[in-house]
Parts: structure tokens; C-alpha cells; sequence
């Protein structure tokens, strides 16, 4: 049974892929059923972005609902709540009007809380959905003021009508409602500062489900900003692309900075979506300055780079998660200082790690490396725009990227290296099973997808350059070139991978070849590792998480401010003798320290204020009617 | 920064030429005319301190130095026996550094040769009988060369290590 | 065709010619400190020793672990064809341009830092521990600084932008541009593990960042990893070489300017090798979690190099 659910859902995701790649390549379609729902009825429209997002949808849906009928070993739990969840999220990029749109979307919510609360026994588990919970509605309620105050301003709920609408609006009413949405919307992607429910509800649901959330569902958040910044506002004014490039660039560097310091390895990879969502704002938010600006074909450029590492961050952060996933399944932890020499245990499972930890990390000719290029090549053409405060915003975006893709090369390196190399670290580890047959096709697929979007980037960009001047409603090109090389904005700029990918390759069989040619030996002992001539190498003795991360805590300390805690335990008879060390050196949140935590108090102080009204007697609450009342009429 | 490289022209080379004959006691047969092709240009050792009082590494160190400037013939001392291509054992080896020196003897690539250094490199030297000392180098792992001494002075050692490997002056 | 011959001649140079700048630059320091030093063409026969030798590997690694010296060669065999060296249009110039020559860096960053883990040693963890970091911080810059260059020529193709400076010289005279250099000397300093980042020379385990990571390599595995690290220092020279003095690059017209463009090169090597000798000699190695600052000051300075560029017109 749960197994035909979960069938059913890949079936889903197939049909939902396919219709998604219709609508992308310029298929459109209306689908109106008024009596359905109240306020203007349901209503679904296909046009290029939506398919794109729905394909998206479909496409991740696939791997992640096998890798579910792998791993699920008849445990029932969340399997409607999973079918619902992928269901709603196909509906949110079709909607065509507020009513449906916002159905589909507290229902993709409910449904993703659902999944996160798998424990309800589990403290953590409750405290990570209700933080979910909370965030994710005052969210919607950003959502909804943005979306009710265009409405009203307008007079129609209906999303092609505010498109029509759209240059008669005033700039205020513009702005606002612009705020609003996107703040709603950069809720659900997770944007720093808004991230704080992001890492505790990824780790907290079962890895499908944190594949699909991470991979597929922060991406309707900012499948919302892309139409709230292009295309149902209009072009809008010069300080959103700003304001969409700072929050870029702070995500992008920030969700990598706590994500080297997390030694969960899903929690790990929850911060990594935090840095993507950042990287993809920096393309965004290019493309919004371009355009203001009137330069269409370099908004094209920054529109492509955005939707580009929208796929990409979809496919390697789903195959990273189903990655650890197995790896919780096997080991039956997911705190990496456990974990160690998998990849003997696990080759498949390393194998594909491996891919999408170099994809991640932007490795070349990975897809990852494509859609940072672009967007490095989107931002760096700011000087077109003529304007010396938008430019140095653009060069803090382009050494914020720089920045991000080295640091996320040192975290992966600490992901993969500490999870999968050298020796286990406890015998859960030691004993751990490869991932089952089903499981491993999923990751597979996502695994050549990685390779596929990266090496045939040539044939990927002009599908995505379709559907970003769809979106601007322009005609230019920003790109040009052939099967073999990209060109962007005539010779500004070219890219091959596929190039890169056979010059690697050549280069790897040269190596070999040059070492055959001088007559090298080809003479191999095995021996254990040198230590020194010390008689015994156990796993204590390996570089743990914490010790790799230590010289990023000392160099970002200021941001990170760790606090210090040794606690040894010496022999009753002489300090001498130390019988136990503990030591810990947790990081503290600036967010929560200097954000949520004196607004909570706020709100804390400011409920109890009110509080103070409700006093429980019947004569007070007749007076206070009674008040009320003469206010009313004296008012009126 | 400048007063010191004007110190470092004015002074100019102070490197001597190796002056000593050799004072080796024997190098393996087997290994002779291997060791003398493959690394007549280029040798890495490794030192092991097997027990030593550390007179023997006083000397070793001033090989390093301007004055008889190791270097110059190729010969480097590296950080791993994985990179090493002979093992430098100074001391009588101790029970305790038996072992590792057995580990560090097996953890470095063939061909590879190893010269016991000292006196006590030789046979455990005054220590010899010591309940604490297994004795010299050979007890533990195949010795090559021997380069004898208390210490042997850097010249000595220049001098044997050069013959070790065949290398002409 | 000439295309072919310059690929050809371009991965000649530099796969063969690096050992040689290693080697120069130990003699030029032993000679800098009053020792005769060893020869020049020392690290060839290093080389040819090593290949010859046994590979010892430990029973704790992995594939990752044999992979690595190949993966590593070969980022750098493909870098060598992107770097302008001999001729301004080096043939895989087309691929990606600078960003793609510092994410191949980074490639082989990434496997040697986990070959680092593989062993299990502590060594090896932390010198990969401690390469990521100063690589965190380096590579970044690399990008930034070149992209301030690239601003003010107009395209971010390598090649070009030596072009440009060399046909306009004056352009140079830019504050924009001396902050670059600053920015990537430093890098180059730290990337190729040079003092005052890392001793090259070091025997303690404790203060080695590159070293530390391949103690567990020999044989083979090794003479692939030492290429390598000499290529890697010969790429940046010759990239900073020709990025910051192009006198003398040539197009691929003929036999004439590229001998002339390989003799200026030559000299350009020269006189750097010499600059990284003095400065190797007469400047201690800073304690490792100075580093940082060091680093985190470079991409500072990149950063304002960029900023000049809108800045400063």
C-alpha cells in the first residue's frame, strides 16, 4: 500500500515533468473550474515560467518518491501527507488567481509540517515544526496583505490582471505590495534573516521529504519573487534589484559560514540551501537592476544564471540529501563525527556523494560551475548600468560569490571527507550496509543529471533563455554560440564544458600515459598508515569535523562568537591523572541573539500589557462593550 | 631586511669542499651499484632517533648548514619515510623505539637503504648490555652502511654518505 | 592546426619547465644564505628517482586516495591551456576564462584536501584542514583581482586583457591596478604554498599546511603531486607575469613573436623567481592563524580594486 503510494506519486511526477517541459517550451493553457472554490473560483494557467517550475517539480518528484519506495520498509507514516505535499506544490506555479494560489500553498505548508512532525514524540521534532509552523504563516501573512492590498487596488484577484494592470499602479502601492510579497515569499526560501525555520524542519523530516523540501519547495518561494519582481509588478524601481542582491549576497555568504560549522550532516546541507537560495537572488536580483535599468539582454543573462542554479541546486541538493539519507539509514545517526570510511561500506552511496558534493561546490564541468559562471557573468556587467552605488552593491555581490564558492569547496571537502574517508567512527559506522537497490537508482539519476546539466550546458541554456525572455517579454539574445561553446554578450565571455570535460578527461589518460612513457614503477605495497611508529591507529586518532572547521571558527570568530567549555575530570587522587575531557565549543546565532530573541521579548512584554484588560469579570467586560459602543456611535 | 641581504653578498659562499675520506664501514654488496645508479643525484633520508643521546643528531644538523651544506650534492632530509629513500638511525635502539623503527622501516618504499650512525648505531655502543637497549641498529632492521663514531663529526658523516651512494667529489 | 602546435607547445613549456623554477628558486636561496646549494635541475632527477621507486599506500585509503595525483596533474595540464603563456589566444582560452581557471584550482584543492582525510592521520586532516582554509580565502581572491583588471580592459579573457595592456601601457598607471598586484602576490604566495604562508622546507609536522597533507604519498603518487605543485607555482608566475607586464605576449602569428614572446617570458620568470627568492629568504614564516589576516587582507585589497575601478575613472 504504501509502496502504491508512493508509485503513484513517481507516476505524478513523470506526467507533471512532462507537462511541465510542455508548458516551458511556450504550451499554454487556462483551466478554469469557477464553482470549485470560493472568490473567483480555481483557476490554473500554463505559461513558460510555471512550467518551468512545474517540471522542476516533476522531475525531482521522480528520484525522490523511488528513493522513498527503497527506504520506506513498510513504515506508512506521511504517506498521504507526502502525496499531498507534492500535489499542492504542483498547483502553486499554475495558479492563476490569488484564491487558488494561496489554497495551494498554506496546503503545500500544511502538508510539509505534517512530514516534519514525523516524531510528535521527539521534543526537537516538535520544537522544528512549530518554529516551521510560526514562520511559515507570518509569512503568509505578508503574503496575503501584499497580495489583498493589490487586489483592492486593482479590483481583480487574478494574477493576468495585475500583469495588465500593472504600470497604472503607483509607485507606493508598487513598493508596498512589492515588501510585502517578497517578504512572504523570501520567508519560504529560506533568506537570511528569515532562514531560522529552515535548518531545524529540513533535518527533521525523512530525507525524501527533505530532498523535495530543499530542493524543490524553497524554490517556490522563489518562483514567487521572480513574479513579484518581473512580472506581475511590472518593471519595478531601482532598490529592489538592490535590495534582492544584498539579501543574496549576505544568504549566499552567511548560509556557508554556519554551514561549515555544523557537524549535522543534514542540518549541513540545510544551511548549503540557504547559501543556493543566496546565489540564485544574486541572478535574480541582477536581473531586476538590468531591467529597470533597460538592459534587456543583460537581464536575460541574469534571469538565465538564476534559473539555471534553480535546476541545479534542485538536482545535487536532492542527490545530497538522499545521500545522507541512506547514510542515517545505514549508520542510524547524523551527527558526522560517528560517521568515517563509508565509502569501503558504501562505495554507490560515496560514488554519488562525491558528484554532488563536487557539483555543489561549483567543480568544473559539473552543473554547479555552470550557473555560478553565469551568474558571476550576469554581475559583473554592471558597469553598463552606469551608477557607482549600484555598482559597488554588484561588486559586493561578486566577492560575496567568490567568497561563497571557496568556502563551500572547504565544507564540502569536510561533508564528504569526514562522513565517507579513513576509518569508522563508531561501529555503527564500522558496520554499515550499502543503500538498497531502488535507492541507489534514484541517487544514480540524480547523479548523471549533475553531470548531464553540467556538460551539456550548451544545449540547457537556450531552453532556459526561452523561458527568461518569456518572463521579461523581450526578443534579445544574451547568449549565442554552438553544440560546443557558449557566448555571452557577443565576446564578452565563452564557455565550453563539454570542452572541459574531454580536456580533463584527455589530461587524466595523458597523466597516465606520461608516467607509462618514462618507465615509471608500477610496483605497489600496501602498509598502514605512518603515524609516527606508533603501534596502533584507531579512528580517535583521525581529524575530527570540529578540528577541520576550527581555523574557519577563528577566522569568522567575530561572526560565529563561540563560546568555550572544558570540562575535565581528573583522578580523586591526583590531577595528574585526567580520566575524562569534554570539550565544547558551540557557536551562538546572531539572529537569534540580536533579532527573534528581543522581538519575542517585545511581543512577550507587549501581550502582557494587554493581558492586563482581560480580567475575568463580567461588570468590566459589559463596561468595555458598553465603551465601544458609544465609541462607535460618536464616531459615526 | 636590506642589511641582511647586504650581509648575505658580502660575505658570499662560505660552503667547503668535502675534505674527509671516507670513513665507511661497509655498504651492502646487494644494494651497492642500485643504490649508486638511482640516487647518485638525488637522495632523501629520513632520521630516526632510535635512543640516541642526540650527539649524533648534533652533528647531523650542522650537515643542513652553510659550512658543509648537504644540499648541494642532492642529499635532503624529508618529514616522511614515505618520501625517504634512506633511513639515517642514530642510537643504541631502546625496547621502546624498536618497534617504531621496524614500522618506519616498513613504511618506506623500496629501493631504500638504511646507515646506522654512531658508535651506538654501530652495536649499542656503551650501552650495549643495557636491560633497556636492544642493541645496535641491525638487531632491528637490515643495516647497509655504518658510519662509526662518538660522533662522527659532520665531515664523517658528508663523507660516508656520499660513499653510501657512490657519488664522486 | 596552429591551434594543435600551440597546445602542443604551450602544455610542453609548462609541464616541462616547471620543475626548473622550483629548482632555480632553492639555488637562488641557498645562495641568497651563503651555501653552494644544489643544482637548478635538482627536482628532475627527484623526479625521475621517484617514478622509479615502489608506492607504499596505506590499507586505510581509498580509491579517493590514488585517484588524487592523477585528478590533480590533470586540472593543472588543462589550467596550463588556459593561462596565457607563449601565445595571448591559449587554446582552451574559449572554456570558461578566468573563473574556470580558478575553479580548476579549486578541483584539485578539493581532492587533495580529501586524499589529506583518507589516510586517517591526523597530519593529513589537519593539513587538509588548514589548505582549505588559506585556499577558502585565496581562490576568491584570484577572481576579484583579475576581474578588476578585466573591468578596465573590456573582457574577462585572459589573453586579451594582456592585450590590451600591452597595446596601452598607460592604463596600468591606475590605482585600481596596483591593488590588484598587491592583492595577487600574495595569493600566488599563499596558493603555492611559499613563506611567509608555508615553509616548503619544513620538517615539523606541526607547522605544515601542503606538506602535511601529502606525508602519506610515495613513489609515483608523490612525483605526480611535486609536478604538479611545480606547475601550479609556474602557472601563477607566468600568469602574473604576463597579466601585470604583457610586454612581449604574442597572438599566434608565427615562429618569430612566439620566440620572442617565449624569450620575454623567460626573463619575466626571471626576474620573479629572483622577487620570491629575496622575499623567501628575508621574511619569516607567520604563525598559522596569522594567515588569515594575511589572506583576509589580500581579498580586501582586491575588493577595493574593484571598488577603484567604478571609483576612481
Amino acid at each position: 500500500m504504501t509502496r502504491l503510494v508512493y508509485g503513484l506519486v513517481t507516476l505524478m511526477g513523470v506526467v507533471v515533468g512532462v507537462a511541465g517541459a510542455y508548458g516551458a517550451a511556450g504550451g499554454a493553457g487556462t483551466l478554469r473550474i469557477g464553482w470549485l472554490v470560493p472568490l473567483g473560483g480555481l483557476e490554473l494557467t500554463l505559461d513558460p515560467l510555471a512550467g518551468f517550475f512545474l517540471a522542476l517539480i516533476g522531475f525531482a518528484a521522480v528520484p525522490a518518491s523511488i528513493y522513498a519506495i527503497g527506504s520506506s520498509d513498510g513504515d506508512g507514516r506521511g504517506r498521504f501527507a507526502y502525496a499531498a505535499f507534492v500535489a499542492s506544490m504542483c498547483v502553486v506555479p499554475l495558479a492563476g488567481n490569488v484564491m487558488t494560489f494561496v489554497l495551494a500553498w498554506e496546503l503545500m505548508s500544511l502538508a510539509s509540517y505534517f512530514l516534519v512532525l514525523r516524531d510528535p514524540d521527539s521534543r526537537e521534532s516538535v520544537r522544528a515544526g512549530w518554529i516551521y509552523l510560526v514562520m511559515t504563516h507570518a509569512g503568509l501573512a505578508c503574503l496575503l496583505g501584499g497580495m489583498l492590498l493589490l487586489g483592492a487596488d486593482i479590483g481583480s484577484l487574478r494574477f493576468a490582471d495585475w500583469r495588465a494592470a500593472a504600470p497604472t499602479l503607483t509607485p507606493t502601492t508598487r513598493n508596498v505590495a512589492f515588501v510585502l510579497m517578497a517578504l512572504g515569499f523570501a520567508g519560504k526560501a529560506g533568506v537570511i534573516p528569515l532562514h531560522i525555520w529552515l535548518p531545524l524542519a529540513h533535518p527533521a523530516a525523512p530525507s525524501h521529504v527533505s530532498a523535495l523540501m530543499s530542493g524543490v519547495m524553497i524554490k517556490l518561494g522563489v518562483y514567487g519573487l521572480m513574479r513579484v519582481s518581473l512580472d506581475w509588478l511590472g518593471s519595478g524601481a531601482p532598490w529592489w534589484g538592490v535590495a534582492l542582491l544584498i539579501a543574496g549576497a549576505a544568504s549566499s555568504v552567511i548560509g556557508v559560514l554556519y554551514a561549515l560549522v555544523e557537524h549535522d550532516l543534514k542540518r549541513l546541507l540545510a544551511f548549503h540551501s540557504i547559501e543556493n537560495i543566496g546565489i540564485i537572488l544574486l541572478g535574480l536580483g541582477s536581473a531586476v537592476s538590468y531591467r529597470v535599468a533597460g538592459l534587456e539582454a543583460l537581464a536575460l543573462l541574469g534571469l538565465i544564471a538564476a534559473l539555471y542554479h534553480t535546476v541545479n541546486h534542485a538536482a545535487f541538493k536532492a542527490l545530497l540529501f538522499l545521500g545522507a539519507g541512506a547514510v542515517v539509514h545505514a549508520t542510524g545517526t547524523r551527527n558526522m563525527e560517528a560517521m568515517g570510511g563509508l565509502i569501503k561500506r558504501m562505495p554507490w552511496t560515496a560514488a554519488c556523494f562525491l558528484i554532488g558534493s563536487a557539483a555543489i561546490a561549483a567543480l568544473p564541468p559539473l552543473n554547479g560551475f555552470v550557473s555560478e559562471w553565469l551568474t558571476f557573468l550576469a554581475m559583473f556587467q554592471n558597469a553598463s548600468l552606469g551608477a557607482v552605488g549600484q555598482s559597488l552593491v554588484f561588486t559586493l555581490g561578486i566577492a560575496s560569490l567568490a567568497l561563497t564558492g571557496g568556502l563551500a569547496m572547504a565544507c564540502f571537502v569536510k561533508a564528504f571527507g569526514i562522513t565517507f574517508l579513513a576509518l569508522p567512527r563508531s561501529d555503527a559506522a564500522a558496520h554499515a550496509d550499502e543503500a538498497s537497490p531502488t535507492v541507489r537508482v534514484a541517487m544514480l539519476a540524480l547523479a548523471a543529471a549533475c553531470i548531464g546539466l553540467g556538460v551539456a550546458s550548451t544545449l540547457v541554456v537556450p531552453a532556459f533563455e526561452h523561458v527568461a525572455a518569456s518572463v521579461l517579454r523581450t526578443a534579445p539574445r544574451a547568449t549565442a554560440g554552438h553544440w560546443l561553446t557558449l557566448r555571452v554578450s557577443g565576446d564578452f565571455a565563452s564557455l565550453s564544458t563539454a570542452a572541459i570535460a574531454v580536456a580533463l578527461a584527455a589530461a587524466l589518460l595523458g597523466s597516465l600515459a606520461i608516467l607509462r612513457l618514462v618507465g615509471a614503477s608500477h610496483r605497489t605495497r600496501s602498509d598502514e598508515t605512518w603515524g609516527c611508529g606508533r603501534i596502533l591507529q584507531t579512528a580517535r586518532m583521525e581529524y575530527t569535523a570540529t578540528a577541520f572547521a576550527n581555523p574557519f571558527k577563528r577566522v569568522f570568530d567575530f561572526f560565529y562568537r563561540p563560546t568555550t567549555r572544558l570540562d575535565i575530570e581528573s583522578h580523586p587522587e591526583s590531577r595528574f591523572f585526567v580520566q575524562r575531557i569534554e570539550y565544547e565549543s558551540p557557536t551562538r546565532s546572531i539572529f537569534e541573539d540580536w533579532l527573534y530573541r528581543p522581538s519575542l521579548d517585545l511581543l512577550v512584554r507587549g501581550a502582557r500589557v494587554v493581558g492586563t484588560l482581560q480580567s475575568g469579570s463580567t461588570n468590566q467586560y459589559l463596561a468595555y462593550i458598553l465603551a465601544a459602543l458609544l465609541l462607535l456611535l460618536v464616531l459615526a | 631586511m636590506l642589511r641582511q641581504l647586504r650581509t648575505a653578498f658580502r660575505t658570499g659562499i662560505v660552503t667547503e669542499p668535502v675534505r674527509a675520506s671516507a670513513e665507511l664501514e661497509r655498504v651492502g654488496e646487494r644494494l651497492a651499484t642500485e643504490i649508486s645508479r638511482l640516487f647518485s643525484r638525488a637522495l632523501a633520508i629520513r632520521q630516526v632517533d632510535a635512543g640516541s643521546c642526540n650527539g649524533c643528531e648534533l652533528e647531523i644538523g650542522g650537515l643542513t648548514g652553510p659550512h658543509y651544506d648537504l644540499e648541494r650534492f642532492g642529499v635532503h632530509f624529508v618529514a616522511s619515510p614515505r618520501h625517504a629513500d634512506c633511513l639515517l638511525v642514530t642510537g643504541p635502539v631502546t625496547r621502546n623505539m624498536a618497534e617504531a623503527l621496524r614500522r618506519t622501516w616498513l613504511a618506506t618504499p623500496d629501493p631504500k637503504f638504511v646507515v646506522a650512525v654512531g658508535d651506538c648505531g654501530r652495536d649499542g655502543g656503551i650501552f650495549r648490555s643495557s636491560y633497556a637497549v636492544v642493541g645496535g641498529v641491525g638487531e632491528v632492521v637490515p643495516v647497509d652502511a655504518v658510519i662509526p663514531g662518538c660522533p662522527p663529526s659532520p665531515a664523517a658523516l658528508l663523507a660516508g654518505l656520499l660513499e653510501a651512494i657512490g657519488r664522486r667529489r | 592546426m596552429a591551434d594543435v602546435a600551440a597546445a602542443l607547445l604551450q602544455l610542453l613549456i609548462v609541464a616541462a619547465g616547471a620543475p626548473l623554477i622550483v629548482g632555480a628558486l632553492r639555488t637562488l636561496k641557498a645562495r641568497l644564505v651563503g651555501r653552494r646549494g644544489p643544482s637548478p635541475w635538482q627536482p628532475y632527477a627527484e623526479l625521475r628517482k621517484l617514478i622509479s621507486k615502489e608506492a607504499v599506500v596505506s590499507t586505510t585509503t581509498s580509491w579517493v586516495f590514488r585517484a588524487t595525483p592523477y585528478v590533480l596533474v590533470a586540472t593543472l595540464l588543462v589550467a596550463a591551456m588556459i593561462v596565457p603563456i607563449a601565445v595571448a589566444r591559449p587554446p582552451l582560452a574559449f572554456a570558461g576564462n578566468i573563473i574556470l581557471l580558478v575553479y580548476l584550482f579549486m578541483l584539485g584543492t578539493f581532492f587533495l584536501a580529501l586524499a589529506g582525510l583518507d589516510a586517517g592521520s591526523a597530519f593529513g586532516g589537519m593539513g587538509s584542514s588548514r589548505e582549505v582554509a588559506v585556499a577558502a580565502l585565496a581562490e576568491p581572491t584570484i577572481i576579484v583581482a583579475v576581474f578588476a583588471l578585466a573591468l578596465r580592459a573590456g573582457t574577462i579573457d585572459l589573453g586579451r586583457i594582456a592585450e590590451r595592456f600591452g597595446a596601452e601601457p598607460w592604463l596600468a598607471a591606475n590605482p585600481a591596478h596596483l591593488l590588484a598586484f598587491a592583492a595577487f602576490f600574495i595569493v600566488m604566495l599563499a596558493e603555492t604554498g611559499r613563506l611567509p604562508v608555508d615553509n616548503p622546507a619544513t620538517h615539523l609536522e606541526l607547522t605544515m599546511i601542503h606538506e602535511a597533507m601529502v606525508l602519506e604519498y610515495s613513489g609515483r603518487y608523490l612525483a605526480l603531486i611535486e609536478w604538479a605543485a611545480a606547475m601550479k607555482l609556474f602557472l601563477f608566475m607566468a600568469l602574473l607575469a604576463n597579466l601585470f607586464f604583457p610586454w612581449g605576449l604574442s597572438a599566434p602569428t608565427g615562429l618569430v613573436p612566439i620566440a620572442v614572446s617565449l624569450l620575454s617570458l623567460t626573463l619575466k620568470l626571471g626576474v620573479l623567481t629572483v622577487a620570491v627568492a629575496v622575499l623567501e629568504v628575508a621574511v619569516a614564516k607567520l604563525r598559522l592563524f596569522r594567515v588569515p589576516e594575511l589572506l583576509a587582507g589580500s581579498f580586501a585589497l582586491a575588493l577595493l580594486s574593484l571598488m577603484a575601478v567604478f571609483v576612481v575613472r
